[in-house]
């Protein structure tokens, strides 16, 4: 990869630095993140990589990452940096933003279960299973992914047919329609 | 005195055996739970990596409806609900600027902090050691288990607290103390790729590749785990680790309130061991 390295080089560093409350600067490549990551071996940038492309102001190349999307938010990563840098959030914060910004995800799978998750408990304040699964396989064009699963979770009594419903879904719409993307780090920063 | 109770939406479906299992427990040994009201799905891994206030708000609501209800501490059996609602009590505690944001997305003020107990700590803290030995009837005759705790039931430690991150105990104790022996393996803590079972199946393969290996290297007959999501992904997903790794992994996996019920004799009808894909029937037989 070929990397542009301009004046403004800390630019996104600090903006993930702001959006997250982890401070990407102490991070020295040591790379424990990237040994204990579940995930590792299934993504082309490394959490240690990702960091130090966030350090070399590569916003494009992050927020395309595929990374964050496989992201399994073990966190084990967090526990064991050297710095107590919260890299697992730093993976949400990136993730979130190119949510935020509408960009493409990265991978359409991933972003697809968690609106269909969402979706269903929107509708009813708890997840619906079946209706989920459904909903996520005509999302993502894969009307037959885990299909041999379903029967087997049927007979086991483990599906249900029908969605249970909260009462109070007022409370509910309030949380979604106005819970914003990330939270007010600002007048913490002061303190 | 009745313990709050948020059962989260998997122990009505997928994980329904556990909540079979964990209200036979407690009726047998007297344990009232009162169910949180009008509970709402916490917002699990979704939530909090599309909005991070979403996350927080979806948990917290919970805990604003059982403090309304005069409940003063909660216990989450399912491991992922377990984090999310420890994760909304500790940013609402520690920062007046998410704790005023939670209000207005909810409407309400939290009338006492509410303490939120996983499985584990719910029996070596609350319930207490001493009293469950002494309700044992049937122990478990060194049953072999591999004790897995996964990552939401220890980290972030910062904010769970509870047992050692890296090499937790809390259930090998817990197994023990029922007659079972907690085998010595590598794999208690590693991830099991969680929800990634839907959108990303081969990474779930993998990784309980890894985990079954791991415990059939420690001499493992089962997997106990507090997890629905561990749960269905090394049990209901064995077959297809088999087949796709050419191997013959035949390990039940099974929750631990199961193991904690079979140890106070109860029967394995009473604790929904028919749930499993995986059968321990077999085993359990000796």
């Amino acid at each position: 990869m070929q990397l542009k390295l301009d004046n403004n080089v800390n630019q996104f560093a600090n903006e993930i630095e702001h959006l997250s409350g982890c401070s990407i600067s102490d991070c020295y490549q040591c790379g424990k993140c990237s040994a204990g990551c579940p995930v590792g071996e299934f993504v082309e940038e490394s959490p240690t990589r990702l960091m130090r492309l966030i350090q070399l102001n590569q916003r494009q190349a992050v927020l395309n990452s595929k990374t964050p999307y496989l992201c399994a938010t073990c966190t084990t990563c967090s526990e064991r940096c050297p710095m107590k840098i919260d890299v697992a959030k730093v993976m949400e914060t990136i993730r979130i933003l190119a949510c935020k910004e509408g960009l493409r995800p990265a991978v359409k799978a991933v972003s697809n279960f968690s609106g269909a998750f969402l979706d269903s408990v929107k509708s009813n304040g708890r997840l619906f299973e079946f209706g989920m699964t459904v909903t996520f396989n005509l999302k993502n064009g894969t009307p037959f992914k885990n299909a041999t699963i379903a029967p087997a979770m049927l007979l086991k009594g483990k599906l249900s047919f029908l969605p249970q419903s909260i009462k109070n879904k007022e409370r509910l719409k309030n949380i979604f329609a106005n819970s914003s993307y990330f939270e007010d780090r600002e007048e913490k920063k002061e303190h | 005195m009745a313990y709050g109770y948020y059962p989260g939406c998997s122990l009505h479906s997928t994980a329904k055996e556990y909540n079979i299992s964990l209200k036979a427990v407690c009726g047998k040994l007297g344990i009232e739970l009162s169910e949180v009201e009008d509970w709402n799905c916490c917002g699990a891994t979704p939530a909090h990596t599309t909005k991070e206030e979403l996350g927080v708000a979806l948990a917290y609501n919970n805990l604003l409806n059982a403090s309304r209800q005069g409940l003063e501490d909660i216990l989450a059996p399912c491991a992922a609900c377990y984090n999310r609602l420890k994760n909304a009590s500790y940013a609402v505690k520690h920062s007046p600027e998410v704790n005023k944001r939670m209000n207005e997305l909810t409407g309400g003020v939290m009338e006492r902090d509410m303490k939120v107990y996983n499985i584990l700590e719910f029996f070596r803290d609350i319930y207490g050691q001493d009293n469950l030995k002494a309700a044992i009837e049937k122990p478990l005759e060194g049953l072999n288990v591999a004790c897995y705790y996964g990552c939401l039931l220890v980290r972030p430690s910062k904010v769970l607290n509870f047992d050692d991150a890296e090499d937790p105990v809390s259930m090998d104790d817990l197994v023990r103390l029922i007659g079972g022996n907690p085998v010595r393996w590598s794999c208690k803590t590693e991830c099991c790729g969680g929800s990634h079972a839907i959108p990303e199946t081969d990474i779930v393969l993998e990784l309980g590749r890894r985990i079954f290996t791991s415990a059939q290297a420690g001499g493992a007959e089962m997997i106990a785990v507090a997890c629905p999501l561990c749960q269905a992904n090394l049990d209901m997903r064995q077959s297809q680790i088999n087949k796709k790794f050419n191997t013959d992994f035949r390990m039940p996996v099974v929750y631990v309130t199961q193991l904690i019920g079979l140890a106070l004799g109860l029967s394995k009808e009473e604790l929904g061991f028919n749930s499993h894909f995986v059968s321990a029937a077999e085993l359990l037989k000796k």
